[in-house]
Formats: structure tokens, sequence, C-alpha cells
């Protein structure tokens, strides 16, 4: 697992007090990690502080699973 | 319209000086003080050092680590306290009309830490407003009565309650009415606060409202004592189910008491000082014996708000002096703030169930921290000084007031067996 991918599943376990295992690539925060919307806003939120990007509004709609969040971090840290 | 009768079935606290009803009576009887130094952060700047925290309390034993994070600590204490009453009720919540069970639920303040914590964030950064999304509802006061809807499906009023030090009176005389009027079976009522952090000790320093003993912390809440210097900040939950009379006989519940009137008013005089000759104060005990039926010689204990500040205890003693006359002197009045500390917005429920519990047990709990009389004070009046007193109690009324010269007055009856 990349080095981002850790940390994203490590940011998804301590807010959504979630499994380590059930954090798979293709796991939706809202229908398989129990994320409310207030939760995904906060995980977005923590996203950008971790990896010091920004997240617009626009992009942040299209970030519903695990596998999404690493893929958009990857690209944005390129 | 014939108003229905109304009974405390439940109980529930989360004190200074226990955990849980049975805790905080033990405590109660034996004259303990919850004061202690502060550790919930460094006071080494902070003129008053110490506090009535909640102790051994661990979040993570009553809730899992995603609702630990979504609730300040002031809404933890309104669900541990609310959840105890709700239990020790016995209400079966499988079978009764949840569209009939409200909560009403009294906070002064709301989520202190929580706002406290965001803006020192925000201070911190560069002025981009990256506020957490739980900060707003962490924060306000109505999210603990929202909490306890949510986890039991009560879906009947709900709302919280601002009067400052007031404000759980006022839950349980708002929780009274919708009952006595057939708005609801069963109403979750009492309230809770958690005003111990920098924001709080620092806002009520400025004050000068805290005392500032802080060589001998224990010492420092002794309500109606000559050196008395001020309250101790204390914090935690107090809940009381209320319940329509007839829909608790008919369950068979255990009664604690009938909740027969409350009294309110306002000073309408300053922003924090109290009315001099306690004007709003001798108005609100006068209306809830109106509201209560009752005469004046029919009362026989009050716990009384007796924060322990020079200016308010001195008029509120004045104030019972006027309402009860020549009865005053056979009331066993005291204060329990002398043991769990000012509690705000949860005072007025942790109060009344000191005063339910008192009349449970014929035990008066004791006003401690007593050395030197004040020669302000009537020393014909008993403020059950230092030890408990055995009492048979029919009738007791507990006062609470409010910054901003909110009163309220609950009263409560023994059943008649």
């Amino acid at each position: 697992m990349s080095d981002i991918a850790s940390r994203v599943k490590a940011i998804i376990v301590d807010k959504l007090g979630v499994d380590e295992n059930e954090v798979v690539t293709e796991a939706s925060f809202t229908n398989d990690l129990g994320a409310d919307s207030l939760d995904t806003v906060e995980l977005i939120m923590e996203f950008e502080k971790e990896f010091d990007i920004q997240i617009p509004d626009d992009q942040a709609e299209n970030i519903s699973t695990v596998g999404q969040a690493v893929s958009y971090i990857e690209e944005a840290k390129k | 319209m014939e108003l229905k009768r109304v009974v405390v079935t439940g109980l529930g606290a989360l004190t200074p000086i226990g955990n849980n009803i049975s805790e905080y009576w033990e405590a109660l009887k034996s004259g303990k003080s919850g004061a202690a130094p502060i550790t919930y952060f460094d006071t080494s700047l902070f003129k008053t050092k110490f506090a009535c925290e909640i102790k051994n309390f661990n979040a993570t034993d009553h809730f899992d680590r995603k609702e630990v994070r979504r609730l300040d600590r002031f809404a933890q204490y309104a669900l541990v306290a609310s959840d105890e009453a709700i239990l020790d009720s016995g209400v079966d919540l499988d079978v009764v009309d949840k569209y009939r069970i409200g909560v009403i639920w009294g906070a002064g303040i709301g989520g202190l830490e929580t706002f406290q914590n965001e803006v020192i964030d925000f201070a911190k950064g560069d002025g981009t407003p990256r506020f957490n999304p739980f900060f707003i509802p962490k924060m306000i006061a109505d999210i603990a009565p929202g909490n306890i809807s949510i986890k039991h499906g009560f879906m009947g009023p709900n709302y919280a309650t601002v009067s400052a030090c007031a404000s759980s009176a006022n839950a349980m005389i708002d929780a009274l009415n919708y009952i006595r009027l057939g708005y609801s079976d069963i109403m979750v009522t009492g309230g809770s606060e958690a005003a111990v952090t920098q924001a709080g000790m620092g806002g009520f320093n400025s004050m000068h409202a805290l005392s500032t003993r802080n060589e001998d912390p224990k010492k420092a809440s002794r309500p109606f004592d000559a050196n008395r210097d001020g309250f101790v900040l204390g914090e935690g939950g107090g809940a009381l189910i209320l319940e329509e009379y007839e829909h608790a006989k008919a369950r068979g519940a255990k009664i604690y008491a009938e909740v027969i009137g409350g009294g309110m008013s306002s000073d309408a005089y300053h922003m924090t000082a109290p009315h001099p000759e306690g004007k709003g104060v001798i108005a609100v005990m006068k209306n809830c014996l109106e509201n209560s039926g009752l005469k004046p010689e029919d009362v026989d204990t009050i716990n009384t708000h007796g924060t322990s500040t020079p200016l308010g205890d001195v008029a509120e003693l004045k104030a019972i002096k006027n309402v009860f006359g020549d009865h005053a002197k056979n009331i066993n009045i005291n204060s329990t703030k002398s043991m769990t500390g000012h509690l705000l917005g949860a005072a007025g429920a942790v109060e009344a169930i000191a005063s339910i519990l008192a009349m449970q047990n014929s035990l008066v709990p004791p006003t401690i921290n007593h050395e030197t009389a004040d020669e302000n004070i009537d020393p014909d009046l008993n403020l059950t000084l230092n030890t408990p007193q055995e009492r048979k109690i029919k009738v007791a009324m507990s006062n609470t007031f409010g910054f901003g010269g909110h009163n309220a007055c609950v009263a409560f009856k023994k059943m008649d067996e």
C-alpha cells in the first residue's frame, strides 16, 4: 500500500471509528462506513490538512469511496 | 380544563460528588465536597485554580469513539444522566407511544469547550475559516435534548431552555406544564453543563464571581458563611422523568414524588447583580406557592440557590423571610452547592433531585463549610449547617436564579400512601 493510501486509511479509521479491515479501496464512506454528510465534510477537511492540498467543493462531491480519495490525493500531490 | 397530575418516576445524576443517584445521595448525606484543583488545563495563570469537576468519567465507557467526537461534554453528561433516569423509571420503550414522550432540557451555555477550541484553532490559522463541520451542532445548547430523542426515538416536544443558572428549573416547569395540559404522557427533563474550561473559568473570574480560595478548595463553597467569597464552578447533569400520574399508576411505576407546581419571575434589575431586596425572588416563591396550591406553612424544606456569593445569599434569605414570615424559622433551609459547587444550567435539576431524595429519606443534606455566622443573616433561620438533619418532609421547594435576573422555583410533594 502506498504511503498516501495508508495515511488516508488512518484518517478514516480515526474519524469514522471503523475497523481497519473495513477500509478497502471500493468502500463507500456513506454506504459502507457509516458516514453522514457532516462526517464526509470532515474527512475531506482532514485530507486537505494532512496532505496540504485544497479540494474544491465541486471536486469533493466526486470523492465518495476510499479509492477515489486516494487517487485524487495522489494526482494532486504529483 | 382540569390539569393532569404529574409525578417523578425516574432520576439520574452525574455530579462532581457522585456519578449516579446512589453515589450522589451517599455524598450529600456525608457532606462531601466535590472541589479540587482543576485537571483539565493548566491553571497557573488563572485567578481561580479549582472547580468541582466530574471524577472518574471516561466518555468511552458510555460512547463509541465516533460518538465521543460528535458530543461536547455537556451533551455526553446529558445522555449519561438521562439514560440512568430512563432505566430507573422502568418504562418499557417498546410499548409506550413515543409521540407522547418529549425532552425539555436546560443548559445555560452549551458546548463552551467546543466553541473555545474551534475559535482558538481559527485564530491560529491564516484567517481561512476552516471550522469543523461538527462545530455548530456540537456547541448549540439544544443538541442535548436533540441527542436524547435521537437515541431513544422520543418524538414529542423537544427543545432546550436557556436562562443561565435557572435553565434546568425552567425545563422542569415547562415539562410539568406540557404534561399538565395533556400534550405528553412522559417528559425527560433536567439539565447539563460543562463550563470548566479556560473560557468558562476566565470569564467568570473576570466578573469576580468565583471563589479564589485556592489554598483550600474543599472549603471554598460556603453558602451563608461570613467569609464566603464567590461560587465554585461545577459541572455535570441531572435528569428527571416526569410522568402523568394515571399513566404512571397504570404501568405500576415507582413514584418518587408529585411535582405540584412551579414559579417563574424576573428581577428586571441588573444583568448579573441580584436585586438588593430580592423583589424577583420574593415573587418567584409566591408564584410557586400559588401555582402549587400551597400555603407558606406547608413548606418543610427549601434547597436554596445559595451560591456562596456575598450579595446573593443574603438577598435570598431575606426574601424567604418575607414570603414565609414566622414560618421561615421552621423550614429546613440548605444549599447543596456547598458540596456540588455551582452546576450552572444543571443546578436546578441536580438540586431538585437532592430535594426529592431528601424527602424520600426523611433527611435534609447539610450546608457544609459553615464556620462563622454572617451578621446580616437572621440567626433564627435553620440553615441545616454542617450536619444533615432528620425531617419528615411533605413539601420541598427548590430555588434557582440565573444571570439576566431569571428566577425559577419548583415544588415537590410526597405522594399520599
